[in-house]
């Protein structure tokens, strides 16, 4: 049995909106602090105030992972930094056993003036390490940040790139009870994205790690479980995947994305969609039936496998068999993409049908269909599988 | 791994986080606060060796900036006495070595009393992100005063022994007159910290304080022997410091002994006050800045 390391029971955190009373609040609170007042009053709102992090409560296990979803402004942060000690909540309860290890800010304490050898010393110290343990790890540290003779360079001459390696590589030889992740990992190029991510899974068994990140894949191959929070409230604490579905449902309503444009020559445009979950080597098969005012030839057609942050993971061109003609009244198409072979995540199908040698849009269709793919190998940024679609009356 | 894990179960620190303030719990918010005072010692001196460094790196002068605006000040004071646009009163010591040695104890308050609050608004991107002792600001501040203040009292003693002049068994007692103007600095600084943090208006009516303080201490003038001048200087608890470090310096016997160590006394209250206010003020400064 593995002990509980994160004890979080109902903590609340409220903001300000506005700046010059946000700072006289601050004036309030701190003298109300020093006269030894509790935090945030009897829970109430003060005028431009709002809960930032309403109520929430999880625990943690070592060697468990907690994915932390929402869309931007929901409060992840907040409660990562009342996780971290940073700042007090107004309401319940933390219980942090144990070293706590964040991946928040990279490269915290650096000076642009020193070399990258001089601010590795200023950054480990920052981060809780002691000068022993920064000097048994050194190697390992100038091994993965990979930056050879750079490294006795002033860190201002650094691309953004390499800071963050070097930033990254400091802060992962600290070996942490408890791992707060932050998105931090979203700059670099893709080998050493990936570098960091193994680096990551062999902190995982080892410690309790909060995840927070929009990039679903993470979530779901890392986490066994996950918050959903929506401004400031939890929405839903259980299964990653779970979570997954239930934000990206609500990422289509929030975002309000789902669309289908037409040009006038079409009457109206239906899809009937394929099976909900893939695996790799899978074909996803829909079906469309398209009912046109007049007969047009479609001269291009490409359908773009997106995620939720509408990056295209594979792209492509549609075969017509036998005919891409499309006659007045009722077409009814059978379209197969595929085998795919894709990283685990939910997609959404982006399908664009263009006529007059591809120039013009006939049909445009956003996130009418989708799929969650199952799978534990990461894939490359984009690839290009075959697609058909055949006429069936 | 996990048996291992649980042998060291009960050392493994537990930090927990309510709305209550501190106060509520003194023994343990003492506790904490030594606690992380000498966690941190490591993390302050890092801190300080990267900003002397960078700080003489980018520079051309280099150390020469620790004593150049004092030389400055000595010198302009110097032009205003003896032009006689200003008429000084005489003083026991020749004065250009009165003002020498005013003006780089007053920088040296200056440094003290200006670290807390520099330090802290220059670590604000590291504040809001991540947590460590927030000791380690403040003490790295103060080693750089110290740092700095080597620099100037060897200069100090250079100009003091070309004049002629015998510090004798004072010598002795300076450092602790030194040391004392940086406590009593730091003290004042640290307690202006946490609003100076959350409004800018501290750090731009601070210059213009100083400016005046320093005028109602005997720095540049001798002490008035009467007049409402005299009692503003006598109830300035900076004078009692400043004298007495000078005095030690330049071997006079202290006149204000009794007042150098109420004053110290009080100093040492302020610190411990001001660092309480500190620590409590932090995640309320850091919840209003941005992340």
């Amino acid at each position: 049995m593995s002990e509980t390391l994160i004890k979080v029971d109902g903590i609340s955190k409220k903001f300000c909106r506005n700046l010059k009373r946000s700072l006289w609040y601050g004036m309030q609170d701190l003298s109300k602090e020093l006269w030894g007042q509790r935090n945030g009053g009897n829970g109430e709102l003060r005028p431009d105030e709002f809960w930032a992090v309403n109520d929430v409560s999880f625990e943690l296990k070592r060697g468990e992972c907690l994915g932390l979803i929402g869309h931007n402004g929901a409060g992840k942060t907040t409660l990562l930094r009342m996780l971290n000690g940073l700042i007090k909540p107004d309401r319940g309860r933390i219980e942090m056993r144990g070293r706590v290890g964040a991946l928040i800010a990279l490269g915290a304490g650096f000076n642009p003036v020193l070399t990258g050898r001089e601010n590795i010393y200023v950054n480990a110290s920052v981060l809780g390490l002691s000068k022993q343990e920064i000097d048994d790890k050194f190697d390992e540290i100038l091994d993965f940040a990979e930056l050879g003779e750079f490294i006795d360079a002033p860190v201002q001459s650094y691309s953004s790139g390499m800071q963050v390696r070097l930033g990254f590589a400091v802060a992962t030889t600290l070996e942490p009870d408890i791992l707060l992740l932050d998105e931090v990992l979203a700059v670099g190029d893709a080998s050493f994205r990936s570098k960091c991510w193994r680096r990551i899974g062999s902190l995982l068994s080892k410690a309790a790690v909060i995840l927070v990140s929009h990039e679903a894949y993470a979530i779901s191959r890392l986490c066994d479980k996950a918050i959903y929070i929506k401004q400031g409230n939890l929405e839903y604490y259980g299964d990653s995947n779970n979570a997954l579905k239930i934000y990206s449902n609500a990422n289509k309503t929030y975002n309000n994305d789902v669309f289908t444009v037409t040009n006038k020559s079409v009457k109206s445009v239906e899809f009937e969609s394929g099976k909900a979950q893939l695996l790799p080597g899978d074909s996803y098969e829909f079906s469309m039936y398209i009912h046109m005012n007049e007969s047009v030839n479609i001269d291009h057609a490409v359908i773009n496998i997106i995620d939720q942050n509408e990056e295209v993971h594979a792209q492509s061109l549609l075969e017509f068999n036998p005919t891409s003609l499309l006659l007045e009244g009722l077409n009814v198409f059978h379209v197969k993409l595929g085998p795919l072979y894709l990283s685990q995540n939910s997609y959404d199908l982006s399908i664009l049908l263009s006529i007059n040698g591809g120039k013009q849009p006939l049909i445009h269709s956003k996130s009418a269909l989708g799929f969650l793919f199952k799978n534990h190998i990461c894939y490359g940024p984009k690839y290009y599988p075959p697609g058909s679609a055949s006429k069936i009356n | 791994m996990t048996r291992n894990n649980k042998c060291h179960l009960s050392d493994m620190p537990i930090k927990v986080y309510t709305p209550d303030s501190s106060l509520h719990s003194p023994v343990i918010m003492l506790k904490e606060m030594f606690f992380d005072l000498s966690a941190g010692r490591e993390l302050a001196l890092r801190l300080a060796v990267r900003d002397i460094r960078a700080q003489y790196r980018q520079a051309l002068l280099g150390v020469l900036w620790a004593f150049i605006l004092p030389m400055a000040n000595t010198a302009a004071w110097l032009f205003l006495s003896y032009s006689g646009i200003v008429k000084i009163s005489s003083t026991t010591l020749p004065y250009p070595v009165y003002i020498f040695t005013g003006t780089m104890l007053w920088a040296i308050f200056m440094d003290a009393l200006n670290a807390p609050l520099q330090r802290v608004d220059g670590a604000r991107g590291m504040l809001a992100k991540l947590n460590f002792p927030r000791e380690a600001l403040i003490v790295s501040g103060i080693y750089q005063t110290i740092f700095n203040a080597f620099i100037k009292i060897a200069l100090l003693l250079i100009v003091v022994f070309l004049f002629g002049i015998q510090p004798g068994m004072g010598m002795f007692f300076f450092p602790i007159g030194v040391l004392s103007i940086i406590m009593v600095g730091t003290a004042l600084g640290l307690l202006i910290t946490p609003i100076g943090i959350l409004y800018t208006d501290i750090g731009k009516a601070l210059p213009l304080l100083l400016q005046f303080l320093m005028y109602i201490t005997p720095v540049v003038f001798p002490m008035p022997k009467e007049g409402w001048a005299a009692t503003l200087f006598n109830l300035n608890p900076l004078t009692p410091i400043i004298l007495t470090s000078r005095d030690w310096l330049t071997g006079f016997s202290p006149d204000y002994l009794s007042s150098f160590i109420i004053v110290n006394c009080f100093a040492v209250f302020i610190l411990l006050a001001s660092w309480i206010a500190y620590r409590l003020a932090m995640p309320i400064l850091i919840e209003r800045m941005s992340a």
